[in-house]
Protein backbone atom coordinates (compact mmCIF):
# COMPACT_ATOMS: atom_id res chain seq x y z
CA UNK A 1 0.00 0.00 0.00
CA UNK A 2 1.23 3.35 -0.87
CA UNK A 3 2.43 5.58 1.89
CA UNK A 4 0.56 8.63 2.75
CA UNK A 5 1.66 12.14 4.71
CA UNK A 6 -0.41 12.74 7.38
CA UNK A 7 -0.41 15.93 9.74
CA UNK A 8 -1.54 14.65 13.08
CA UNK A 9 -0.01 11.86 15.28
CA UNK A 10 -1.99 9.85 17.99
CA UNK A 11 -0.98 10.14 21.05
CA UNK A 12 -0.93 6.36 22.77
CA UNK A 13 -0.20 7.69 26.28
CA UNK A 14 -2.75 10.14 26.86
CA UNK A 15 -5.48 8.26 24.82
CA UNK A 16 -8.00 6.33 27.37
CA UNK A 17 -9.46 4.86 24.40
CA UNK A 18 -12.92 6.89 24.81
CA UNK A 19 -13.93 7.32 20.94
CA UNK A 20 -14.67 10.49 20.52
CA UNK A 21 -12.55 10.62 17.68
CA UNK A 22 -13.82 7.55 16.22
CA UNK A 23 -17.31 9.11 16.32
CA UNK A 24 -16.43 12.42 15.07
CA UNK A 25 -14.10 11.13 12.23
CA UNK A 26 -15.52 11.69 8.95
CA UNK A 27 -14.20 9.18 6.76
CA UNK A 28 -14.53 6.45 9.43
CA UNK A 29 -10.80 6.57 9.51
CA UNK A 30 -10.31 5.51 13.55
CA UNK A 31 -11.04 2.55 14.93
CA UNK A 32 -10.13 1.88 18.66
CA UNK A 33 -8.43 -1.41 19.42
CA UNK A 34 -6.61 -2.36 22.84
CA UNK A 35 -8.11 0.50 24.29
CA UNK A 36 -6.43 3.01 21.87
CA UNK A 37 -7.59 4.62 19.39
CA UNK A 38 -5.67 3.90 15.69
CA UNK A 39 -6.27 5.74 12.39
CA UNK A 40 -6.57 4.03 9.28
CA UNK A 41 -3.81 5.67 7.46
CA UNK A 42 -5.37 5.35 3.77
CA UNK A 43 -9.08 6.33 4.51
CA UNK A 44 -7.92 9.78 7.28
CA UNK A 45 -8.05 12.78 5.04
CA UNK A 46 -5.95 15.22 7.94
CA UNK A 47 -9.07 17.51 8.59
CA UNK A 48 -8.69 17.46 12.16
CA UNK A 49 -12.31 16.64 13.89
CA UNK A 50 -10.43 14.30 15.82
CA UNK A 51 -8.02 16.95 17.72
CA UNK A 52 -11.68 19.21 18.07
CA UNK A 53 -12.98 16.76 19.60
CA UNK A 54 -10.39 14.87 21.76
CA UNK A 55 -10.93 15.82 25.69
CA UNK A 56 -7.34 14.14 26.08
CA UNK A 57 -5.25 16.54 23.84
CA UNK A 58 -3.71 13.02 22.90
CA UNK A 59 -3.95 14.02 18.88
CA UNK A 60 -1.01 16.06 17.99
CA UNK A 61 -0.84 18.18 14.65
CA UNK A 62 2.42 17.75 13.28
CA UNK A 63 3.00 21.32 12.92
CA UNK A 64 6.45 23.28 13.42
CA UNK A 65 7.20 24.73 16.87
CA UNK A 66 9.14 28.24 16.77
CA UNK A 67 12.12 26.91 17.75
CA UNK A 68 12.02 23.88 14.70
CA UNK A 69 12.64 26.82 12.02
CA UNK A 70 16.17 28.15 13.21
CA UNK A 71 17.30 25.85 10.38
CA UNK A 72 16.42 28.72 7.80
CA UNK A 73 18.60 31.40 7.90
CA UNK A 74 16.00 33.39 6.85
CA UNK A 75 12.34 33.30 7.88
CA UNK A 76 9.38 33.98 5.89
CA UNK A 77 5.53 34.50 7.81
CA UNK A 78 2.82 34.10 4.98
CA UNK A 79 -0.46 34.13 7.47
CA UNK A 80 -3.60 32.38 6.63
CA UNK A 81 -6.13 35.70 6.69
CA UNK A 82 -7.92 33.86 9.53
CA UNK A 83 -5.12 34.71 11.05
CA UNK A 84 -6.69 38.18 10.88
CA UNK A 85 -9.65 37.34 12.82
CA UNK A 86 -8.23 35.99 15.52
CA UNK A 87 -8.04 39.73 16.96
CA UNK A 88 -10.26 42.35 17.22
CA UNK A 89 -11.06 44.47 14.07
CA UNK A 90 -8.97 47.86 15.67
CA UNK A 91 -5.90 45.34 15.52
CA UNK A 92 -4.65 45.82 11.58
CA UNK A 93 -2.86 43.60 9.73
CA UNK A 94 -0.25 45.39 9.39
CA UNK A 95 0.14 45.76 13.50
CA UNK A 96 -0.13 41.95 13.17
CA UNK A 97 2.60 41.28 10.73
CA UNK A 98 4.89 43.60 13.00
CA UNK A 99 3.98 41.44 16.25
CA UNK A 100 5.09 38.33 13.78
CA UNK A 101 8.72 40.16 13.26
CA UNK A 102 8.34 40.33 16.81
CA UNK A 103 8.47 36.82 17.60
CA UNK A 104 11.28 36.11 15.25
CA UNK A 105 10.52 36.12 11.50
CA UNK A 106 12.59 38.16 9.60
CA UNK A 107 9.36 39.05 7.21
CA UNK A 108 6.15 39.00 6.58
CA UNK A 109 4.39 38.26 3.02
CA UNK A 110 0.18 39.06 2.98
CA UNK A 111 -1.97 36.62 1.57
CA UNK A 112 -4.15 39.06 0.09
CA UNK A 113 -2.44 39.99 -3.24
CA UNK A 114 -2.31 36.83 -4.72
CA UNK A 115 -6.17 35.99 -3.36
CA UNK A 116 -6.99 38.67 -5.96
CA UNK A 117 -4.65 37.46 -8.47
CA UNK A 118 -6.33 34.03 -7.90
CA UNK A 119 -9.39 35.47 -8.18
CA UNK A 120 -8.55 36.52 -11.39
CA UNK A 121 -6.52 33.60 -12.84
CA UNK A 122 -9.98 31.45 -11.78
CA UNK A 123 -12.02 33.63 -13.69
CA UNK A 124 -10.17 33.25 -17.15
CA UNK A 125 -9.57 29.28 -16.26
CA UNK A 126 -13.44 29.66 -16.02
CA UNK A 127 -13.78 31.31 -19.11
CA UNK A 128 -12.05 29.16 -21.21
CA UNK A 129 -12.57 25.70 -20.32
CA UNK A 130 -14.80 23.73 -22.27
CA UNK A 131 -14.88 20.38 -19.70
CA UNK A 132 -17.45 18.58 -17.58
CA UNK A 133 -18.63 21.01 -15.02
CA UNK A 134 -19.06 21.94 -12.26
CA UNK A 135 -15.34 22.48 -11.09
CA UNK A 136 -14.26 22.46 -7.49
CA UNK A 137 -12.17 25.07 -5.42
CA UNK A 138 -8.68 23.53 -5.24
CA UNK A 139 -7.32 25.49 -1.95
CA UNK A 140 -8.60 23.59 0.46
CA UNK A 141 -6.58 20.66 1.11
CA UNK A 142 -8.49 18.21 3.23
CA UNK A 143 -11.87 18.31 0.56
CA UNK A 144 -8.84 17.89 -2.69
CA UNK A 145 -7.87 14.87 -0.43
CA UNK A 146 -11.41 13.56 0.15
CA UNK A 147 -11.74 13.94 -3.53
CA UNK A 148 -9.17 11.76 -4.34
CA UNK A 149 -9.79 9.11 -1.32
CA UNK A 150 -13.55 9.40 -1.89
CA UNK A 151 -14.61 10.56 -5.11
CA UNK A 152 -12.24 9.60 -8.02
CA UNK A 153 -14.24 10.49 -10.49
CA UNK A 154 -14.84 13.83 -9.74
CA UNK A 155 -11.04 14.72 -9.18
CA UNK A 156 -10.55 15.50 -12.95
CA UNK A 157 -13.24 18.36 -11.78
CA UNK A 158 -10.96 20.07 -9.24
CA UNK A 159 -10.11 23.62 -10.44
CA UNK A 160 -6.15 23.40 -11.40
CA UNK A 161 -5.52 26.91 -10.23
CA UNK A 162 -2.53 27.21 -7.75
CA UNK A 163 -3.87 28.31 -3.60
CA UNK A 164 -2.97 31.60 -2.84
CA UNK A 165 -0.81 30.74 -0.27
CA UNK A 166 1.48 28.87 -2.99
CA UNK A 167 1.26 32.55 -5.10
CA UNK A 168 2.77 34.42 -2.21
CA UNK A 169 5.12 32.20 -0.65
CA UNK A 170 6.73 31.81 -4.52
CA UNK A 171 6.48 35.57 -4.83
CA UNK A 172 7.60 36.21 -1.40
CA UNK A 173 10.73 34.12 -1.70
CA UNK A 174 11.98 35.55 -5.17
CA UNK A 175 11.56 39.11 -3.78
CA UNK A 176 13.60 38.26 -0.43
CA UNK A 177 15.96 36.64 -2.88
CA UNK A 178 17.00 39.65 -4.26
CA UNK A 179 16.63 41.94 -0.89
CA UNK A 180 19.31 39.44 0.82
CA UNK A 181 20.97 37.97 -1.64
CA UNK A 182 20.16 34.35 -0.32
CA UNK A 183 19.39 31.51 -2.25
CA UNK A 184 15.44 30.50 -1.97
CA UNK A 185 16.77 27.04 -0.86
CA UNK A 186 17.59 29.44 2.34
CA UNK A 187 14.96 31.14 2.79
CA UNK A 188 12.35 29.58 5.08
CA UNK A 189 8.42 30.18 4.00
CA UNK A 190 6.56 29.07 6.86
CA UNK A 191 2.50 29.11 6.80
CA UNK A 192 1.03 30.44 9.73
CA UNK A 193 -2.16 27.63 9.61
CA UNK A 194 -5.41 27.26 11.01
CA UNK A 195 -5.59 23.39 10.16
CA UNK A 196 -3.28 20.60 10.29
CA UNK A 197 -4.15 19.60 6.52
CA UNK A 198 -1.47 22.72 5.23
CA UNK A 199 1.38 20.25 6.32
CA UNK A 200 0.08 17.57 3.86
CA UNK A 201 -0.42 19.85 0.75
CA UNK A 202 3.42 21.36 1.69
CA UNK A 203 4.62 17.85 1.90
CA UNK A 204 3.01 16.19 -0.90
CA UNK A 205 2.30 18.86 -3.22
CA UNK A 206 -0.67 17.56 -5.14
CA UNK A 207 -1.04 18.91 -8.61
CA UNK A 208 2.35 20.54 -8.04
CA UNK A 209 5.89 19.35 -8.32
CA UNK A 210 6.79 20.90 -5.27
CA UNK A 211 5.36 23.34 -2.87
CA UNK A 212 7.18 26.64 -2.03
CA UNK A 213 5.79 26.54 1.25
CA UNK A 214 8.64 24.71 3.51
CA UNK A 215 6.51 24.36 6.40
CA UNK A 216 3.80 25.69 8.79
CA UNK A 217 3.22 27.00 12.17
CA UNK A 218 -0.56 26.90 13.51
CA UNK A 219 -2.25 29.75 15.00
CA UNK A 220 -3.05 28.00 18.18
CA UNK A 221 0.96 27.88 18.74
CA UNK A 222 1.40 31.30 18.27
CA UNK A 223 -1.19 33.11 19.68
CA UNK A 224 -0.39 33.69 22.72
CA UNK A 225 2.60 34.61 22.09
CA UNK A 226 1.30 36.82 19.30
CA UNK A 227 -1.50 38.17 21.54
CA UNK A 228 1.39 39.84 23.89
CA UNK A 229 3.70 41.21 20.98
CA UNK A 230 0.64 43.01 19.84
CA UNK A 231 -0.08 44.74 22.77
CA UNK A 232 3.26 45.78 22.14
CA UNK A 233 3.20 47.43 18.64
CA UNK A 234 4.22 50.85 18.06
CA UNK A 235 1.58 53.67 17.05
CA UNK A 236 3.42 53.94 13.68
CA UNK A 237 2.13 50.16 12.64
CA UNK A 238 -1.30 51.27 13.06
CA UNK A 239 -2.31 51.69 9.51
CA UNK A 240 -3.53 50.25 6.40
CA UNK A 241 -1.06 48.78 4.06
CA UNK A 242 -1.38 48.65 0.14
CA UNK A 243 -1.12 44.67 0.58
CA UNK A 244 -4.15 44.23 2.29
CA UNK A 245 -7.77 44.10 0.18
CA UNK A 246 -11.63 43.03 1.78
CA UNK A 247 -11.83 40.62 -0.93
CA UNK A 248 -8.24 39.04 -0.22
CA UNK A 249 -9.49 38.54 3.42
CA UNK A 250 -12.73 37.05 2.31
CA UNK A 251 -10.92 33.95 1.20
CA UNK A 252 -10.78 33.08 5.28
CA UNK A 253 -14.64 32.50 5.42
CA UNK A 254 -17.12 30.89 3.22
CA UNK A 255 -18.71 33.51 0.62
CA UNK A 256 -19.52 33.79 -2.53
CA UNK A 257 -16.13 33.43 -4.59
CA UNK A 258 -14.90 34.62 -7.01
CA UNK A 259 -16.92 37.64 -6.37
CA UNK A 260 -17.01 38.57 -10.09
CA UNK A 261 -18.86 35.05 -10.77
CA UNK A 262 -22.37 35.17 -10.94
CA UNK A 263 -23.95 34.21 -7.83
CA UNK A 264 -26.61 31.69 -9.38
CA UNK A 265 -24.30 29.26 -10.60
CA UNK A 266 -22.01 29.16 -8.13
CA UNK A 267 -22.09 27.08 -4.73
CA UNK A 268 -20.39 27.75 -1.46
CA UNK A 269 -20.03 25.11 0.92
CA UNK A 270 -18.75 24.83 4.87
CA UNK A 271 -18.27 22.03 6.99
CA UNK A 272 -17.14 18.29 5.91
CA UNK A 273 -20.53 16.78 6.17
CA UNK A 274 -22.38 19.17 3.84
CA UNK A 275 -19.29 18.52 1.35
CA UNK A 276 -20.09 15.47 1.32
CA UNK A 277 -23.50 15.44 0.58
CA UNK A 278 -22.94 18.42 -2.06
CA UNK A 279 -20.48 15.49 -4.04
CA UNK A 280 -22.84 12.67 -3.77
CA UNK A 281 -25.04 14.74 -5.91
CA UNK A 282 -22.52 15.99 -7.95
CA UNK A 283 -21.79 12.06 -8.84
CA UNK A 284 -25.46 11.85 -9.16
CA UNK A 285 -25.19 14.35 -12.08
CA UNK A 286 -27.41 17.07 -9.93
CA UNK A 287 -25.44 20.08 -10.01
CA UNK A 288 -24.23 20.51 -14.04
CA UNK A 289 -25.81 23.80 -14.18
CA UNK A 290 -23.51 24.60 -11.90
CA UNK A 291 -19.81 26.13 -12.87
CA UNK A 292 -18.03 26.11 -9.52
CA UNK A 293 -18.29 24.68 -6.20
CA UNK A 294 -16.16 26.47 -3.42
CA UNK A 295 -16.11 23.57 -0.81
CA UNK A 296 -14.57 24.36 2.68
CA UNK A 297 -13.61 21.36 5.42
CA UNK A 298 -14.32 23.43 8.25
CA UNK A 299 -17.63 25.09 9.28
CA UNK A 300 -17.67 28.89 8.33
CA UNK A 301 -14.33 27.96 6.54
CA UNK A 302 -10.53 28.60 7.37
CA UNK A 303 -11.93 30.96 10.22
CA UNK A 304 -13.13 27.32 11.58
CA UNK A 305 -9.75 25.73 11.46
CA UNK A 306 -9.21 23.17 14.32
CA UNK A 307 -6.18 25.34 15.01
CA UNK A 308 -7.94 28.08 15.71
CA UNK A 309 -8.24 29.65 18.94
CA UNK A 310 -11.66 32.20 18.23
CA UNK A 311 -14.94 30.74 17.96
CA UNK A 312 -15.38 30.64 14.53
CA UNK A 313 -18.69 32.78 14.06
CA UNK A 314 -16.94 35.40 16.18
CA UNK A 315 -13.60 35.27 13.94
CA UNK A 316 -16.00 35.65 10.97
CA UNK A 317 -17.87 38.77 12.63
CA UNK A 318 -14.49 40.36 13.25
CA UNK A 319 -13.43 39.60 10.19
CA UNK A 320 -16.29 41.36 8.53
CA UNK A 321 -16.28 44.31 10.30
CA UNK A 322 -11.83 44.56 9.87
CA UNK A 323 -13.21 43.97 5.61
CA UNK A 324 -15.15 47.55 6.29
CA UNK A 325 -11.76 49.26 7.12
CA UNK A 326 -10.05 47.67 3.77
CA UNK A 327 -9.60 48.73 0.62
CA UNK A 328 -12.77 47.30 -1.25
CA UNK A 329 -11.16 46.97 -4.65
CA UNK A 330 -9.35 44.06 -5.96
CA UNK A 331 -5.48 44.90 -5.38
CA UNK A 332 -4.25 42.75 -8.05
CA UNK A 333 -2.80 43.97 -11.38
CA UNK A 334 -5.51 42.33 -14.57
CA UNK A 335 -3.10 42.80 -17.34
CA UNK A 336 -0.14 41.71 -14.54
CA UNK A 337 -2.04 38.47 -13.69
CA UNK A 338 -3.42 37.91 -17.14
CA UNK A 339 0.20 37.87 -18.16
CA UNK A 340 1.70 35.83 -15.58
CA UNK A 341 -1.62 33.18 -16.48
CA UNK A 342 -0.53 32.61 -19.94
CA UNK A 343 3.15 32.14 -18.46
CA UNK A 344 1.55 29.43 -16.61
CA UNK A 345 2.39 30.32 -13.33
CA UNK A 346 -1.19 30.04 -12.15
CA UNK A 347 -1.95 26.33 -13.04
CA UNK A 348 -1.01 23.06 -11.13
CA UNK A 349 2.47 21.88 -13.01
CA UNK A 350 1.32 18.44 -12.26
CA UNK A 351 -1.82 15.55 -12.89
CA UNK A 352 -3.89 15.06 -9.57
CA UNK A 353 -3.90 11.82 -9.14
CA UNK A 354 -7.27 9.86 -7.69
CA UNK A 355 -6.20 7.28 -5.12
CA UNK A 356 -9.22 5.55 -4.49
CA UNK A 357 -9.38 3.61 -1.01
CA UNK A 358 -8.27 -0.18 -1.50
CA UNK A 359 -11.77 -2.08 -2.58
CA UNK A 360 -12.35 -5.35 -0.82
CA UNK A 361 -10.78 -6.56 -3.12
CA UNK A 362 -9.13 -5.99 -6.23
CA UNK A 363 -10.59 -9.08 -7.96
CA UNK A 364 -14.13 -8.58 -8.97
CA UNK A 365 -15.36 -12.39 -8.19
CA UNK A 366 -13.61 -12.27 -4.66
CA UNK A 367 -15.45 -8.66 -4.38
CA UNK A 368 -18.60 -9.83 -5.13
CA UNK A 369 -17.79 -12.99 -2.61
CA UNK A 370 -16.75 -10.30 0.20
CA UNK A 371 -20.04 -7.68 -0.15
CA UNK A 372 -22.30 -11.24 0.10
CA UNK A 373 -20.36 -11.81 3.12
CA UNK A 374 -20.29 -8.57 4.19
CA UNK A 375 -24.09 -8.16 3.84
CA UNK A 376 -24.34 -11.69 5.96
CA UNK A 377 -22.46 -9.95 8.67
CA UNK A 378 -24.47 -7.08 8.75
CA UNK A 379 -27.83 -9.29 9.58
CA UNK A 380 -26.71 -10.98 12.65
CA UNK A 381 -25.66 -7.16 14.01
CA UNK A 382 -27.32 -5.05 16.03
CA UNK A 383 -27.60 -2.05 13.65
CA UNK A 384 -26.95 0.60 16.49
CA UNK A 385 -23.64 1.57 15.94
CA UNK A 386 -22.71 1.63 19.71
CA UNK A 387 -19.01 1.79 18.59
CA UNK A 388 -18.43 -0.58 21.82
CA UNK A 389 -16.73 -3.18 19.40
CA UNK A 390 -14.03 -0.13 18.14
CA UNK A 391 -15.25 0.33 14.84
CA UNK A 392 -17.66 3.55 14.44
CA UNK A 393 -20.49 1.86 12.96
CA UNK A 394 -21.89 -1.76 12.41
CA UNK A 395 -21.69 -1.16 8.86
CA UNK A 396 -17.84 -0.38 9.15
CA UNK A 397 -17.32 -3.25 11.92
CA UNK A 398 -19.07 -5.54 9.13
CA UNK A 399 -16.26 -4.90 6.85
CA UNK A 400 -13.39 -4.71 8.97
CA UNK A 401 -14.68 -8.76 9.70
CA UNK A 402 -14.84 -9.34 5.81
CA UNK A 403 -10.93 -7.88 5.50
CA UNK A 404 -9.73 -9.86 8.33
CA UNK A 405 -9.02 -6.87 10.58
CA UNK A 406 -11.83 -7.69 13.25
CA UNK A 407 -13.52 -11.20 14.77
CA UNK A 408 -16.70 -11.09 14.99
CA UNK A 409 -16.99 -11.95 18.70
CA UNK A 410 -16.28 -8.18 19.57
CA UNK A 411 -19.90 -7.45 19.17
CA UNK A 412 -21.08 -7.53 22.23
CA UNK A 413 -24.68 -8.10 20.91
CA UNK A 414 -23.29 -11.01 19.27
CA UNK A 415 -21.29 -12.34 21.78
CA UNK A 416 -24.27 -12.40 23.74
CA UNK A 417 -26.60 -14.25 21.90
CA UNK A 418 -23.60 -16.82 21.05
CA UNK A 419 -22.86 -17.37 24.76
CA UNK A 420 -26.97 -17.71 25.35
CA UNK A 421 -26.96 -20.32 22.62
CA UNK A 422 -23.92 -22.31 23.80
CA UNK A 423 -25.50 -21.96 27.50
CA UNK A 424 -28.72 -23.54 26.62
CA UNK A 425 -26.93 -25.91 24.67
CA UNK A 426 -24.81 -26.73 27.11
CA UNK A 427 -28.03 -27.05 29.69
CA UNK A 428 -29.46 -29.64 27.34
CA UNK A 429 -26.80 -31.53 27.47
CA UNK A 430 -26.37 -31.43 31.29
CA UNK A 431 -30.45 -32.68 31.85
CA UNK A 432 -29.86 -35.19 29.28
CA UNK A 433 -26.66 -36.56 31.42
CA UNK A 434 -28.80 -36.26 35.09
CA UNK A 435 -31.46 -38.39 33.31
CA UNK A 436 -28.81 -41.56 32.28
CA UNK A 437 -26.91 -40.78 35.81
CA UNK A 438 -30.92 -40.86 37.55
CA UNK A 439 -31.59 -44.09 35.93
CA UNK A 440 -28.39 -45.69 37.67
CA UNK A 441 -29.33 -44.65 40.90
CA UNK B 1 -22.58 -23.26 -13.41
CA UNK B 2 -24.57 -20.76 -11.20
CA UNK B 3 -23.14 -16.95 -11.83
CA UNK B 4 -21.77 -15.17 -9.25
CA UNK B 5 -23.75 -12.28 -8.58
CA UNK B 6 -24.25 -9.81 -5.70
CA UNK B 7 -27.71 -8.79 -5.22
CA UNK B 8 -29.20 -6.12 -3.08
CA UNK B 9 -32.79 -4.60 -2.77
CA UNK B 10 -33.77 -1.15 -1.11
CA UNK B 11 -37.25 -0.14 -0.93
CA UNK B 12 -38.39 3.00 -1.45
CA UNK B 13 -41.39 5.29 -0.25
CA UNK B 14 -43.17 7.35 -2.53
CA UNK B 15 -43.47 11.20 -1.37
CA UNK B 16 -40.64 10.71 0.39
CA UNK B 17 -38.41 13.59 -0.14
CA UNK B 18 -36.50 13.62 2.95
CA UNK B 19 -35.07 10.57 2.15
CA UNK B 20 -34.63 10.85 -1.14
CA UNK B 21 -31.53 10.37 -2.79
CA UNK B 22 -30.29 7.87 0.08
CA UNK B 23 -31.11 4.68 -2.51
CA UNK B 24 -28.54 5.85 -4.88
CA UNK B 25 -25.72 6.72 -2.32
CA UNK B 26 -26.02 3.43 -0.74
CA UNK B 27 -25.47 1.78 -4.41
CA UNK B 28 -22.49 4.20 -5.24
CA UNK B 29 -20.82 3.61 -2.13
CA UNK B 30 -21.38 -0.40 -2.29
CA UNK B 31 -19.92 -0.30 -6.07
CA UNK B 32 -17.11 1.59 -4.75
CA UNK B 33 -16.02 -0.80 -1.99
CA UNK B 34 -16.44 -3.44 -4.50
CA UNK B 35 -13.85 -1.38 -6.98
CA UNK B 36 -16.10 -1.19 -9.47
CA UNK B 37 -14.55 0.80 -12.60
CA UNK B 38 -15.33 4.97 -11.39
CA UNK B 39 -16.68 5.80 -14.61
CA UNK B 40 -19.64 2.56 -14.29
CA UNK B 41 -19.82 3.96 -10.82
CA UNK B 42 -20.74 7.44 -12.49
CA UNK B 43 -23.25 5.83 -14.67
CA UNK B 44 -25.19 3.73 -12.35
CA UNK B 45 -25.22 6.33 -9.69
CA UNK B 46 -27.26 8.71 -12.45
CA UNK B 47 -29.58 6.24 -13.09
CA UNK B 48 -30.23 4.73 -9.82
CA UNK B 49 -30.36 8.42 -8.43
CA UNK B 50 -33.05 9.45 -11.42
CA UNK B 51 -35.08 6.27 -10.89
CA UNK B 52 -35.15 6.70 -7.47
CA UNK B 53 -36.41 9.96 -7.63
CA UNK B 54 -39.36 9.21 -10.23
CA UNK B 55 -40.17 6.63 -8.21
CA UNK B 56 -40.38 9.60 -5.32
CA UNK B 57 -41.95 12.13 -7.22
CA UNK B 58 -45.02 9.48 -9.14
CA UNK B 59 -44.98 6.41 -7.60
CA UNK B 60 -46.93 4.75 -4.61
CA UNK B 61 -44.13 2.85 -3.36
CA UNK B 62 -40.89 0.70 -5.30
CA UNK B 63 -37.98 -0.98 -5.27
CA UNK B 64 -35.15 -0.99 -6.74
CA UNK B 65 -32.22 -3.82 -6.78
CA UNK B 66 -28.77 -3.78 -7.46
CA UNK B 67 -26.90 -6.87 -8.80
CA UNK B 68 -23.41 -6.86 -9.53
CA UNK B 69 -22.08 -9.65 -11.85
CA UNK B 70 -18.25 -10.62 -13.19
CA UNK B 71 -19.49 -8.53 -16.43
CA UNK B 72 -21.79 -5.72 -15.40
CA UNK B 73 -23.51 -4.16 -12.83
CA UNK B 74 -27.70 -3.75 -13.14
CA UNK B 75 -30.51 -1.78 -11.50
CA UNK B 76 -34.26 -3.29 -11.75
CA UNK B 77 -36.92 -0.90 -10.59
CA UNK B 78 -40.28 -1.65 -9.94
CA UNK B 79 -42.58 0.36 -8.93
CA UNK B 80 -46.55 0.51 -7.41
CA UNK B 81 -48.07 3.67 -8.84
CA UNK B 82 -49.98 5.49 -11.44
CA UNK B 83 -48.03 3.78 -14.73
CA UNK B 84 -46.66 6.06 -17.94
CA UNK B 85 -49.91 6.00 -20.47
CA UNK B 86 -47.03 6.67 -23.16
CA UNK B 87 -43.90 5.48 -22.65
CA UNK B 88 -42.90 6.71 -26.30
CA UNK B 89 -43.79 10.01 -25.63
CA UNK B 90 -42.48 9.74 -21.77
CA UNK B 91 -39.07 8.97 -23.32
CA UNK B 92 -38.95 11.81 -25.33
CA UNK B 93 -36.31 14.36 -24.13
CA UNK B 94 -38.41 17.36 -22.69
CA UNK B 95 -41.31 15.64 -22.03
CA UNK B 96 -42.49 15.91 -18.71
CA UNK B 97 -45.56 15.59 -16.57
CA UNK B 98 -44.33 17.27 -13.24
CA UNK B 99 -46.04 19.50 -10.82
CA UNK B 100 -45.42 23.17 -10.15
CA UNK B 101 -44.43 21.64 -6.63
CA UNK B 102 -41.84 19.28 -8.41
CA UNK B 103 -40.65 21.82 -10.52
CA UNK B 104 -39.99 24.04 -8.07
CA UNK B 105 -37.13 21.42 -6.42
CA UNK B 106 -35.31 21.30 -9.54
CA UNK B 107 -37.07 18.51 -11.08
CA UNK B 108 -39.49 18.02 -14.08
CA UNK B 109 -36.80 18.93 -16.65
CA UNK B 110 -37.97 16.00 -18.72
CA UNK B 111 -34.62 14.73 -18.78
CA UNK B 112 -35.04 11.59 -16.25
CA UNK B 113 -35.91 8.52 -18.41
CA UNK B 114 -33.95 10.20 -21.46
CA UNK B 115 -30.89 10.35 -18.90
CA UNK B 116 -31.06 6.97 -17.95
CA UNK B 117 -31.36 5.60 -21.62
CA UNK B 118 -28.28 7.68 -21.96
CA UNK B 119 -26.05 6.15 -19.59
CA UNK B 120 -27.21 2.48 -19.98
CA UNK B 121 -25.96 -0.69 -22.68
CA UNK B 122 -29.39 -2.09 -22.08
CA UNK B 123 -32.32 -0.43 -21.23
CA UNK B 124 -36.25 -1.58 -21.02
CA UNK B 125 -39.07 -0.35 -20.00
CA UNK B 126 -42.96 -1.67 -19.40
CA UNK B 127 -45.80 -0.17 -17.65
CA UNK B 128 -49.03 -0.69 -16.96
CA UNK B 129 -51.66 2.32 -16.34
CA UNK B 130 -52.84 1.86 -13.03
CA UNK B 131 -50.94 -0.91 -11.75
CA UNK B 132 -46.92 0.87 -12.10
CA UNK B 133 -43.31 0.73 -14.12
CA UNK B 134 -40.64 -1.44 -14.39
CA UNK B 135 -37.59 -0.52 -15.40
CA UNK B 136 -34.27 -2.74 -16.42
CA UNK B 137 -31.00 -0.63 -16.97
CA UNK B 138 -27.46 -2.55 -17.53
CA UNK B 139 -24.22 -1.51 -17.72
CA UNK B 140 -21.12 -3.43 -19.15
CA UNK B 141 -17.99 -3.42 -17.06
CA UNK B 142 -15.32 -3.13 -19.52
CA UNK B 143 -13.24 -6.06 -19.01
Amino acid sequence: MAQYHHSLRFDVDRCDGCMSCMRACPTAAVRVRKGRAVKLADRCIDCGECIRVCPHAAIVPLTDQMSDLSKFECKLAIPSPALYAQFDSEIFPSMIFAALKQCGFDDVESVSPACDAVSIATEIFLNEYRGQYPLISSFCPTVVRLLQVKYPELVDQILPVLAPREISARDAKIRKSKETGLPPERIGAVYITPCPAKIVAILEHPGMQYSNLDTAVSISDLFQTLAAAVSKVQEAEYRIDATESASGLSWAFLGRFPRSLPAENTLSVAGLPNVIRILDDMEKGRLRKYRYIECHACSEGCVGGCLTVENPYLARGKAIKLQQSLPAGCIADRHEVEAAYRRGEFLMDENLASRPLRPLDEDISKAIAKMKERDQILADLPNIDCGACGAPSCHAFAEDVVLGEAEKDSCIFFFQRELTERIEQLATLVRAQKQTIGGLT
Amino acid sequence: MIQEAFESTYHVLGRDFPNAGRVSTSIKDTLKRMGIHPLVVRRIAIVSYEAEMNLVMYATRGKISLRVSLDSVSINVDDEGPGIPDVTLAMEEGYSTATPEMREMGFGAGMGLPNIRRNADEFDISSHVGRGTRLYIRVIQAA
